[in-house]
């Protein structure tokens, strides 16, 4: 290998954005081509504070246009231990916005030996947000326990963020406010929390097409967090033909069919089975 | 036109009982015109992992190629065949990196972990990943794919019936789509290896 | 789904013209989409025909239970998909009272190809504004056999086996082509011309496991789904439930 190709590899693993095809694919925009855009997620995504902690709530649709790409995806992130992040908009922006935070996060955590603040991972999401310009397009809910207690914060895609008590974001949101705003109350213990930010979930999947499938909740308190994957699924398919439909081994017409044998595992070894090429 | 539909594609990825399964079509167009039957999307990365492209031709093998020269550099570094985990983050990271000026492609990947048990991943074109216990599917019209997995697919299959539910959902779903078909793959992969066949469908 | 709303809105001349780069330009469209499903299946001596009963705009559900299913006479019914309901509305009220006028002018009721071929027309004669609606007429021909006619938006007519239309036409209209036609399946026997080869037991859970395969992945097919069955002694009528989200 040579040393030009050894230094792009190096370069390749160097981080940050590259714009390598940014003017070609403008070229190709300009030239009439329509581009295909990034996945966006119809989303409900809702937060709350209680007495003694905090509680995330999410969907679980993924849309692709009008059509269903995930029923069953994750929209609460893992920031820290105590810091939770819900995110709606674009798919892999609010999850490697998230990754990436969460990991500067924790390389705080071991410099400093304290846990982290979630002012400290606010701070860090709206500062790239903003450089960014809201060309990254994440809209967050950050929930959390720390020195402080209890908190949440609305981050928007543009790095402006909120202090609320109480916060909806997507699609869904204004469905799952119309809940939050008849129904929340100060110093709710946890049970009632987790009911209420459960039904304003529900709200959205139910009244907005944009979201569906399943309730995810989490709760954070000053002990620890508990993730609620599938805290309620009420969107189970119903039906299915009996039995199923079945086709017999053979059905398919076929032109060849060839079988490569796995290689053994000792072909780190050396000779005949260290083939680098794929 | 969109740039995905250029030259046309249609993927499917399943799991099935200690296997999976990648089917693919064969064309390449230009828009709508074939241009050749036997284009190559589905590779193979080692013994236990199968990656699919589907999207605009050029990028499909940029990607192919800088994949490959990192799983081989991960190879002579690590001296250790890369896990489809980790295979997994890395297209779905090259992805990402390029933001702002994207692959105009659509990976999926379908391969066995270190226990064996099925591992299936798709992404959408910036890398936002999506991990599935059942199928996945990518190309010009995901809907009538998408239409027949939903209505076929059943849990646990073994090597061949897998075989035959993701031929039957791949030749349905191209035949209501212009763009895609002429000629399909399937590659079943299994502990032992990876059986791969060539499927008679219509060439219209 | 937005692609035909688009060519029909460019076929009234009321449509958007493409974002080219200026002064930003607004303009009003006639056309809503409400999106929803059809589908219909003929048998040997039945005919079954299905709609879902989601009306939406946008991400909104405007209402989870409104048919699109008309019974036109005892051995006919029109379903309308992937529509603008006002149009609908519009194209039912016209069609009943053509049925009405029909039967005091000739003193028998309608054929099920010629409610066809009256469909057609109607649809026609709006050929510069056409109404957004892709139809299927499902019922017994003169013989007692099943029979499923489709049109486009202005009023191409065929006599088919199975048809769908609207918004989750693509995701089901493959599944039909597999199980009824059975395309790529060796020794599998081809049904005959006109109607599909399988039970009326059959065709109702195809049709069913369709809707239901639908609904998981066309966010505007959902809540119920009418199912219609037509036959010697008349239309028999079945609500099937879908997910509500």
């Amino acid at each position: 290998m040579s040393t030009a190709s050894i230094a792009q590899a190096l370069n390749e693993q160097r981080g940050g954005f590259d714009f390598e095809l940014a003017k070609r694919n403008a070229a190709l925009e300009g030239a009439g081509m329509k581009v295909p855009r990034a996945t966006k997620t119809g989303t409900t995504i809702v937060g709350m504070v209680y007495k003694d902690g905090v509680v995330l709530g999410a969907d679980t649709r993924s849309t692709q246009g009008p059509t269903v790409a995930d029923k069953n995806c994750q929209k609460i992130h893992y920031i820290a231990d105590n810091i939770w992040c819900c995110g709606a908009g674009t798919a892999a922006d609010t999850e490697f916005t998230t990754a990436l935070i969460s990991s500067k996060v924790e390389l705080h955590r071991m410099a400093t030996g304290k846990q982290p603040r979630l002012v400290t991972a606010l701070t860090m999401l709206k500062r790239l947000l903003f450089r960014y310009q809201g060309h990254v397009g994440a809209a967050l809910i950050l929930g959390g326990v720390d020195c402080n207690g209890p908190a949440l914060y609305q981050v928007y895609p543009h790095g402006s963020t909120d202090y609320l008590p109480y916060v909806t974001m997507g699609s869904g949101s204004v469905n799952a406010m119309a809940i939050f705003e008849s129904e929340y109350k100060d110093g709710l213990t946890q049970e009632e929390a987790m009911k209420l930010v459960h039904k304003a979930v529900l709200s959205g999947i139910f009244n907005d097409l944009g979201s569906g499938s399943n309730v995810d909740l989490c709760v954070i308190t000053r002990e620890g967090h508990t993730l609620h994957r599938g805290y309620d699924q009420p969107n189970p398919r119903r039906f299915r033909y009996p039995g199923g439909f079945t086709y017999t081994n053979g059905t398919t017409p076929t032109l060849s069919s060839s079988f490569t044998p796995s290689r053994t595992p000792a072909a780190v070894v050396g000779g005949a089975g260290m083939e680098v090429d794929a | 036109m969109s740039i995905s539909q250029y030259n046309g594609s249609a993927m499917i990825a399943m799991t099935g009982k200690g296997c999976v399964g990648i089917a693919a079509d064969r064309r390449l167009g230009i828009r709508n015109m074939t241009k050749a039957c036997d284009f190559k999307k589905v590779f193979q990365v080692n013994d236990k992992i199968l990656v699919g492209f589907s999207g605009l031709a050029t990028d499909l093998q940029t990607l192919e190629q800088r994949l490959r020269m990192r799983c081989n550099m991960y190879k002579l570094r690590e001296e250790r065949e890369i896990s489809i985990e980790a295979f997994g983050n890395l297209v779905a990271s090259m992805q990402y990196e390029k933001r702002f000026g994207y692959y105009f492609v659509e990976p999926v990947i379908a391969g066995l972990k270190a226990d064996n048990s099925p591992y299936l991943m798709s992404s959408d074109i910036i890398g936002a990943q999506c991990f599935k216990d059942d199928f996945v599917v990518a190309g010009d019209t995901a809907e009538t794919l998408f239409g027949m997995c939903e209505s076929v697919y059943r849990p646990d299959l073994g090597p061949e019936e897998l075989f035959e539910v993701l031929s039957q959902c791949l030749l349905s779903g191209v035949d209501r789509d212009c763009l895609a078909g002429w000629g399909a793959t399937v590659y079943i992969m299994t502990p032992e290896g990876v059986r791969e066949t060539h499927l008679k469908g219509r060439m219209d | 789904m937005e692609t035909m709303s688009r060519d029909v809105a460019a076929m009234s001349g009321y449509g958007a013209s493409s974002a080219a780069a200026g002064p930003t330009m607004h303009q009003w469209s006639p056309y809503v989409m409400n999106s929803g499903t059809v589908m219909a299946i003929c048998g040997k001596d039945f005919a079954v025909i299905a709609g879902d009963t989601r009306m939406s705009v946008g991400y909104q559900i405007q209402s989870r239970n409104v048919g699109k299913l008309l019974k036109v006479t005892d051995k006919a019914v029109l379903g309308t998909g992937g529509h603008c309901q006002a149009d609908t509305l519009n194209l039912q009220k016209l069609l009943r009272a053509r049925m009405v006028q029909y039967e005091h002018q000739n003193g028998k009721t309608p054929k099920t190809s010629a409610v066809a071929q009256l469909v057609s027309q109607m649809l026609y004669g709006r050929r510069f504004f056409p109404l957004l609606t892709k139809n299927i007429v499902a019922g017994l021909d003169e013989d007692g056999v099943g029979c499923v006619y489709t049109f486009d938006v202005v009023g191409c007519l065929e006599r088919v086996r199975v048809a769908c239309d609207g918004s989750a036409e693509e995701l089901i209209q493959p599944v039909l082509d597999n199980l009824l036609e059975r395309q790529h399946q060796q020794d599998k026997p081809k049904p005959p011309p006109l109607h599909v080869d399988l039970s009326r037991e059959d065709v109702v859970n195809i049709v069913k496991d369709a809707f239901t395969s639908a609904g998981e992945r066309d966010i505007t097919t959902g809540d119920h789904v009418d199912i219609w069955v037509i036959d010697a002694s008349g239309v028999h009528q079945e609500k099937f439930d879908l997910k509500y989200d």
